[in-house]
């Protein structure tokens, strides 16, 4: 076995080994299913009748032109859930410095490059791990609950399918950017306020402000939240648009490339920062 | 069976910011003996062994183990073993997950982690997360990972600390037994007396820089035997003292009187009728030559002026071991 995917081995068995990434799995996989699932009965019943849109509050106006709305409900998988893998980038991460863990670590391998690039293939592997947890909350109770309610839920569709697959990329990607963040800031608290805070404060809150001039909203496509969901492909965020169409997002492969700078960039950084520095 | 290999530090020196941690420190670590690293805390023994385990970057010289620098080594867990003093531990790991991730890492096959839990006592606990251990459990998992790879080079930081009576004995047979086998054992520790019975050499450190080195028994050398004797009167006994030509300080307990013969004390006593209260060799061993070899550096004045001679400098009551059975320590014995 090559040097390399020994160091990929070992990163696996330190993520399997503890507690974390399945009890992250299972509160992203509650969260997601009961949103999903939820959101998913709301608007398949106004759209079915079920649910006259007067007691949905609507004011009588009908459904809002929701576009397709199976894609919009199995979108949630990325859209609500990517904090779940950025979480268990940056603990993987924080938590070698946290417990000094880093010291075992070098020692058994002390190729410290390679120490981080095999973690982040393996967080790259795991975040694709958590999108298919993920997909399972958002597709599989989505569809049921949309299908209960007489709506077709287009899982025969090739656009399903490939939004599917792009999640599972995005997602894996989210974890990627986990990693670069956890050794740009090895402060795990700090780490686990700055994923909280921006994912769900401060990136929503410039995403929405960007969109009311045109200039702002260019440069917003370019936030790695909406690069997520440009890469998706459909988003509730695209739909709740003030504009009331979805301004000019970026294409899902620039959405990717978008989301991969974060990744390496912060990664790379952190590399400087943190990672080749003196272990005390 | 693994061959020990020569750890070698040539004209290392650490600044971290402004401090210089460890400076232009040299000297060479032999295979087949237990070599003490010895030092107060915060002498850099900490940060010496981090050098020369990769782990830190000197700011110039280098240190190498067989010639070759740790982070060059092809198989570093196979050449050395290392247990430093931080707890480097996942709680929520146990304890055969945690030696299991870095056999994994270091390609080493999975039966020696079973094999090392058995070595070091722990193949009942071996399935328990490691938050959940005693520092003395810590310890010895510490040591399990240091045997991971069968190492020829063992460097132990502050292995004892933390370790029950039966932990400290067996430890002790363990570090015999490996430099028996003819592995290099470098032990660090900042009380002598911790490893006084099973260390074959000495490296002394105080602020950075090498004080001392040789082997246990030159330490004896550096102490000059003193007798304490004390009246009721002083100032007379003083005076005798004084006219006999015996050199002498005060200190708490009496004087301090630079023979080496206890009887000619008395015997200047007792010709000046001077009442004698107090007659005894100064309880000087080991302990008290390394503190003195410490002090010397640390404060830049000769040990001879410290008058306190029965306590421990350190405050800690390990000065004085029971099971003492050290060979060398004959002049320390009080009268």
């Amino acid at each position: 076995m090559t040097p390399f995917l020994r160091a990929i081995r070992a990163e696996f068995a330190k993520t399997l080994t503890t507690r974390m990434w399945w009890v992250l799995a299972a509160v992203m996989f509650g969260y997601i299913a009961l949103l999903a699932g939820g959101l998913a009965a709301l608007f398949a019943g106004i759209e079915s009748g079920a649910i006259s849109p007067d007691a949905a509050g609507t004011g009588g106006q009908g459904a809002p032109p929701l576009g397709s709305l199976p894609p919009l409900v199995y979108s949630f998988a990325s859209s609500v859930g990517y904090v779940f893998p950025v979480l268990l980038g940056a603990l993987s991460t924080t938590g070698e410095f946290r417990h000094q863990t880093l010291t075992p670590t070098f020692l058994a391998n002390p190729r410290r490059g390679q120490v981080l690039g095999a973690k982040t293939v393996t967080l790259f592997l795991a975040g694709a791990g958590f999108g298919v947890v993920a997909l399972l909350a958002s597709v599989g109770v989505g569809a049921l609950v949309i299908g209960a309610f007489g709506v077709d839920p287009l899982l025969g569709d090739s656009g399903t399918w490939a939004l599917i697959g792009r999640t599972v990329l995005a997602m894996a990607m989210w974890a990627g950017v986990g990693v670069g963040l956890g050794v740009l800031v090895p402060s795990q608290v700090a780490a686990v306020v700055i994923v909280l805070a921006f994912t769900q404060f401060v990136e929503p809150l410039l995403r929405f402000a960007s969109m009311f001039t045109e200039v702002t909203a260019g440069i917003g496509n370019y936030l790695p939240g909406a690069a997520s969901d440009a890469l998706v492909g459909a988003s509730f965020f695209t739909i709740a648009s003030p504009t009331g169409t979805s301004t000019a997002m970026l294409e899902w492969w620039q959405g990717g490339l978008v989301l991969l700078a974060y990744a390496v960039a912060a990664t790379v950084g952190g590399y400087f920062v943190s990672w080749k520095r003196d272990v005390t | 069976m693994p061959v020990g290999a020569i750890i070698e530090f040539s004209h290392v020196t650490k600044r971290f910011g402004g401090v210089t941690a460890v400076n232009d420190l040299s000297f060479s670590v032999e295979p087949g003996r237990v070599t003490g690293f010895l030092g107060p805390n915060g002498a850099g023994k900490t940060t010496t062994l981090r050098v020369l385990l990769g782990l830190v970057t000197p700011t110039s010289g280098m240190a190498t183990i067989g010639g070759i620098r740790y982070r060059s080594l092809p198989q570093p867990l196979r050449t050395v073993g290392a247990a430093l003093e931080a707890a480097s531990f996942h709680p929520g790991r146990t304890a055969r997950n945690h030696l299991a991730v870095y056999a994994i890492a270091a390609g080493l096959p999975r039966a020696r982690v079973d094999e090392v839990l058995h070595t070091v006592g722990l193949d009942a606990h071996g399935d328990q997360r490691v938050g959940g251990y005693s520092l003395g459990m810590r310890q010895r998992l510490g040591l399990a990972f240091t045997l991971l790879g069968d190492p020829g080079v063992l460097v132990l930081d502050e292995p004892i600390n933390g370790l029950d009576p039966e932990g400290i004995k067996w430890i002790r047979g363990f570090l015999r037994a490996m430099a028996d086998e003819g592995r290099t054992v470098l032990v660090s520790s900042h009380l002598l007396s911790e490893v006084q019975q099973s260390v074959d050499d000495v490296i002394i450190i105080a602020q950075g820089e090498l004080v001392h080195r040789g082997p246990l028994s030159s330490l004896e050398t550096q102490i000059a035997p003193r007798i304490i004797v004390d009246s009721p009167d002083r100032a007379a006994l003083a005076a005798a003292l004084g006219r006999a030509g015996i050199e002498f300080t005060t200190g708490r307990t009496g004087l301090l009187a630079a023979a080496p013969d206890p009887a000619l004390i008395g015997h200047i006593a007792f010709t000046a009728g001077v009442e004698v209260s107090a007659l005894h060799r100064q309880k000087k061993g080991l302990e008290d030559a390394f503190l003195a070899l410490v002090n010397d550096n640390a404060h830049g004045h000769p040990h001879d002026e410290h008058p306190n001679d029965e306590q421990p400098h350190d405050g800690k009551p390990h000065g004085s071991n029971p099971n003492d059975t050290e060979p060398h320590g004959t002049g320390g014995e009080p009268a």
